[in-house]
């Protein structure tokens, strides 16, 4: 129960071909960062699909904050990543609508009155420092300023748990450096953060956990911390 | 007295909480009713194209409706003129005529009778006939007796054709027609008319489902990325169908003004010539449009059919796109 994500025994098999997770089991600690790695093709999107419920496994275990993924249903699982954080190397914004109706999004599907979104999004884009830029549309920033769009609007729902796969991928090293620097100042609020990157040389000496994945298989289980 | 304070405030605030979600609840479907006409004015032609073809789709049958009610409005107005002619023999004198007349005055079911001799009938025919030269030179006349009897305009069908009987059993009489023969068949052509509208209309009303359908499915298919992110942050499908749905209800509701729009233009186009007719039937007959209620009708049906017609597409397309 302390764990926020706790795998065991997962495998993923899609149709004809290679297991993408064969029997993978791991675990990150509440308020924990950690870095998930491997070659491309390891399966660190598998299992970051695994946790947003974009996939089911074929067998094994999936527990999030205390929650067996396998009880939730299809009718359940908006309400479910409601709660969650994404955030994808392609930042997938809505590029016919401003900066803050971006951000704003997942708080008016959960349907929050006016007032509440218009503060709850000012605090997200202040937060990633791109609030004197609410009024513009995504297409008008760089590639930097478009990943820190996708982050507020993932931290905007206030999740406990933050799901990044490769959120530096089409940025050059400094800029992919303020992202990571972000993600951190993120986990010291007390957000649990799995980032997936194979970006080895930017996370090194950021002093967190990596999770090294191969051929579907954990390598390099990095001693965790409460081990 | 503090008690009461705390529970009004509690019922006060719990009250606001309500006020506030059903405020949400609110704004986000305006939100999404504006959203949905931003939409299409955004790609206004091919909306454009839409709208009008779902208009003269449903302008087809509630013209053949406001057709209906005209020709049965022009029906009822002519029913109460109901008349069945007498010809009695020719060598029927004046006296008996008038005395076979009474007689048949006295009947039940007659309204009123009146005779007509062969003298009237001539003049009253060269005063309305361009035949009177014709006429003149004709070495007698050619007119028979007849008496005009007029039934009870209550009777029903059946009692007006065994009364016909009646009369043509007199001896004197040659013979006797309802002048209404051509009403019934009318009325049976009406009937049939009334039923093929029910069939077209349904037939149509199927094409404006199937329109709107195909409209919103190429519009989710051009937008199947933002339904994949949106599904991604955790948005249900009911709240990506929403603004699709209003979409369906507004092209339903423009193409129902279209449609009123088409009919007006018919109605004036058919407005004079339909006068003209008309008067030479002595103006009883008034050319009616749908009218208020009509009209409102024809709206909620079109946008019955816009929200119909996109409910059962977006439902079954939304299943099919899930993020990966």
């Amino acid at each position: 129960m302390n764990d926020i994500v706790a795998f065991h025994d997962v495998v993923k098999r899609y149709a004809g071909s290679q297991p993408a997770l064969d029997g993978v089991s791991l675990r990150l600690a509440r308020g924990e960062m950690a870095f998930l790695t491997g070659h491309s093709g390891a399966g660190k999107s598998t299992l970051i699909k695994l946790i947003g419920l974009l996939e089911r496994p074929t067998r094994g275990r999936v527990i999030i904050n205390g929650i067996d993924l396998a009880r939730i249903r299809r009718r359940q699982v908006p309400r479910y990543r409601q709660r969650l954080g994404l955030i994808f190397q392609n930042d997938q914004l809505l590029f016919d609508r401003t900066v803050f109706d971006n951000v704003a999004l997942p708080l008016v599907i959960r349907g929050l009155a006016h007032r509440d979104i218009s503060r709850r999004v000012r605090a997200a884009l202040d937060t990633v420092g791109l609030l004197s830029h609410e009024r513009k549309l995504p297409i008008t920033l760089s590639g930097g300023e478009q990943q820190r769009v996708g982050i507020a609007r993932a931290v905007v729902n206030r999740p406990h748990l933050i799901l990044a796969d490769e959120p530096t991928g089409n940025l050059d090293p400094d800029l992919a450096a303020d992202i990571m620097r972000l993600f951190m100042r993120l986990n010291e609020t007390g957000t649990s953060i799995l980032i997936a990157t194979h970006a080895l040389a930017l996370i090194r000496n950021l002093g967190h956990r990596q999770i090294t994945l191969d051929h579907g298989h954990v390598t390099a289980p990095s001693p965790a911390p409460y081990a | 007295m503090k008690q009461r304070l705390s529970t009004r405030l509690a019922n006060h605030r719990h009250s606001s909480r309500l006020q506030t979600a059903l405020e949400g609840w609110a704004a986000a479907h305006l939100r999404c009713l504006v959203e949905a006409l931003g939409r299409m004015h955004r790609r206004w032609l091919a909306s454009l194209l839409t709208v009008l073809v779902i208009g003269i789709t449903l302008a087809l049958p509630a013209g053949l409706y406001v057709m209906m009610k005209n020709l049965e409005g022009l029906t009822y107005s002519w029913k109460s003129s109901v008349q069945i002619s007498v010809y009695l023999q020719r060598a029927v004198d004046d006296y008996s005529g008038r005395d076979l007349a009474q007689q048949i005055g006295a009947h039940e079911h007659v309204e009123a009778v009146e005779y007509i001799s062969p003298q009237e009938g001539l003049a009253a025919f060269k005063q309305t006939s361009d035949f009177g030269d014709a006429l003149a030179a004709l070495p007698g006349n050619p007119l028979p007796p007849v008496i005009a009897v007029t039934p009870d305009p209550n009777l029903p069908r059946a009692t007006i054709s065994s009364l016909l009987e009646e009369l043509r059993a007199y001896s004197s009489v040659e013979q006797a027609e309802l002048d209404q023969a051509w009403l019934q068949r009318l009325h049976a052509i009406l009937a049939l008319l009334h039923r093929a509208a029910w069939v077209i209309g349904l037939l149509l009303a199927g094409a404006v489902i199937f329109i709107v359908g195909n409209t919103i499915r190429l519009d989710i298919e051009n937008r199947r990325e933002e339904i994949e992110v949106m599904k991604r942050i955790g948005a249900s499908d009911a709240f990506i169908r929403r603004p699709f749905l209003y979409s369906g209800a507004w092209y339903g509701f423009s193409g129902a003004l279209t449609a009123l729009i088409l009919l007006g233009i018919c109605f004036l186009a058919l407005a004079g010539p339909l006068g003209d007719l008309t008067h030479s039937y002595g103006d009883a007959f008034q050319l009616r449009g749908l009218g208020w209620a009509g009209s409102f009708k024809l709206i909620v049906i079109g946008v019955a059919l816009g929200w119909g017609g996109c409910a059962i597409t977006v439902s079954r397309r939304l299943q099919h796109i899930e993020p990966g």
